[in-house]
């Protein structure tokens, strides 16, 4: 479409050029050879001066621009990967250090466990002997208590015995032969008494 | 101004006459033009080059950005090899478009659109190519007229037809730049008359014209500018890479 319209204009300006040719005498003025050496000179000298400021001072210039710029962005991009790097090592030390204390605060959680019920299994067993021990001995103060009061229940016995006798005949009565009669019955019938 | 839309065109004398021998070398208009070119070209690309920063400024985003759009131009038309040849096609680009460009502002000179400017560029770039060429291959560089894979019967005919064709590179690079910037500017200083000669009744129609041509010559006198320097870079190709 612009290419269209750029032919055009161009066929179109060649229509008016020749209009002005016939309207005017002078023609083209590039044509005219008057000032040829002179815009040649002037176009060397301009485009020559241009053409050695811009190749010795600018465009090197502008090229070290490019390429520091483009260094400098690589330089930054690796920067920041080292840096990625590093924290994902610091990362990776921090899960070790972190999953290090876990392990240990299991195994000091495990050893004082173990502790506690070592103490706990200790203290019982001294609990358990002295209780052990208690029981003996009261049973062994039972079984003396068992093994007196037969020979306490007779002493009574025949203490009632030899007052009732008294009082009932009168006259002191032999307290041997009473404890005799008591031993006799004691020994015939203590089972059924005492219930031992 | 004179109502001759080519008188827009006329070269004449500032200051005195400078003769060197039976050279006439005055300054003229388009010396002036040329000059003006060259110093606005150094004057940005050397407040483009100057700071160092990371993130560019706007006058050196431009300046990279010109010689990122010239070398990325060289090496995909002339490859690699091209690359000694950048700051001539980049100052080739660059003189071109500011004259172009220059001449864009109303009451100013065109100084591309004169046949003698462009056929000295364009020149310039035939001989320089040609002698490249004949030093990088010797005088292999002549198989540049035979195309290989042709037929033996045509190949008289394609040989001629090569050297012609070759031989006009100067006349067609040179006219091509001309001719554009001289009709452009024609057309646009003969819609400018109608403008006047039409009046305030008639005269809207060619001025909406000639607002559009501006826009228009702005866009070709880039295009132009950017046609000359691939040419050139053609051109250098074939010097460079011989492949035919």
């Amino acid at each position: 479409m612009v290419k269209k319209i750029y032919f055009q204009s161009i066929f179109f300006s060649f229509f008016f050029i020749k209009e002005a040719f016939a309207a005017e005498s002078g023609g083209m003025p590039q044509l005219n050879p008057e000032f040829w050496v002179s815009q040649i000179f002037w176009l060397i000298l301009t485009f020559g001066i241009m053409y050695l400021v811009l190749s010795k001072l600018i465009l090197p210039k502008i090229s070290n621009n490019l390429e520091s710029r483009k260094s400098q962005i690589l330089e930054n991009i690796e920067a920041a990967e080292k840096q990625r790097e590093n924290s994902d090592a610091k990362l990776k030390e921090y899960d070790e250090i972190i999953s290090k204390s876990k392990l240990e605060a299991n195994s000091i959680l495990n050893q004082a466990r173990e502790k506690a019920l070592k103490d706990i299994g200790a203290k019982r067993e001294v609990l358990e002997n002295q209780i052990d021990n208690e029981i003996a001995e009261a049973e062994k103060e039972i079984d003396a208590l068992r093994k007196n009061a037969p020979d306490k229940i007779n002493k009574i016995a025949i203490e009632t015995s030899s007052e009732l006798l008294q009082k009932l005949i009168g006259a002191e009565v032999n307290n041997s032969s009473i404890s005799a009669i008591v031993d006799d019955l004691y020994k015939r019938n203590g089972d059924k008494y005492y219930g031992n | 101004m004179a109502a001759n839309p080519m008188s827009q065109f006329d070269v004449y004398r500032i200051g005195p006459e400078i003769k060197v021998g039976a050279f006439d070398i005055s300054f003229t208009n388009a010396s002036l033009f040329m000059i003006l070119s060259t110093v606005s070209i150094l004057l940005i690309f050397n407040l483009g080059s100057k700071k160092k920063s990371i993130l560019p400024n706007k006058i050196q985003l431009l300046a990279e950005l010109s010689y990122t759009f010239v070398s990325k131009m060289i090496s995909d038309t002339a490859g690699s090899k091209a690359k000694p040849y950048f700051a001539f096609i980049f100052s080739l680009f660059m003189f071109v478009l500011f004259c172009n460009m220059f001449g864009m502002i109303p009451y100013t000179f065109t100084v591309t659109s004169h046949i003698i400017v462009t056929f000295v560029l364009a020149a310039f770039i035939f001989i320089g190519v040609t002698v490249i060429g004949f030093i990088k291959h010797g005088f292999g560089y002549l198989k540049l007229f035979v195309p290989s894979g042709v037929p033996a019967v045509l190949l008289p005919l394609i040989v001629v037809i090569e050297i012609i064709s070759y031989l006009s590179r100067p006349i067609s690079l040179s006219v091509r730049l001309f001719a554009n910037m001289m009709a452009g500017h024609t057309m646009m200083k003969v819609f400018g008359g109608f403008v006047i000669s039409l009046g305030i009744i008639g005269g809207w129609l060619p001025l909406s014209f000639s607002v559009a041509l501006t826009g228009l010559e702005i866009l070709v006198a880039f295009l132009q500018a950017y046609v000359f320097a691939i040419l050139t870079c053609i051109y250098l190709n074939d010097a460079l890479n011989l492949h035919h």
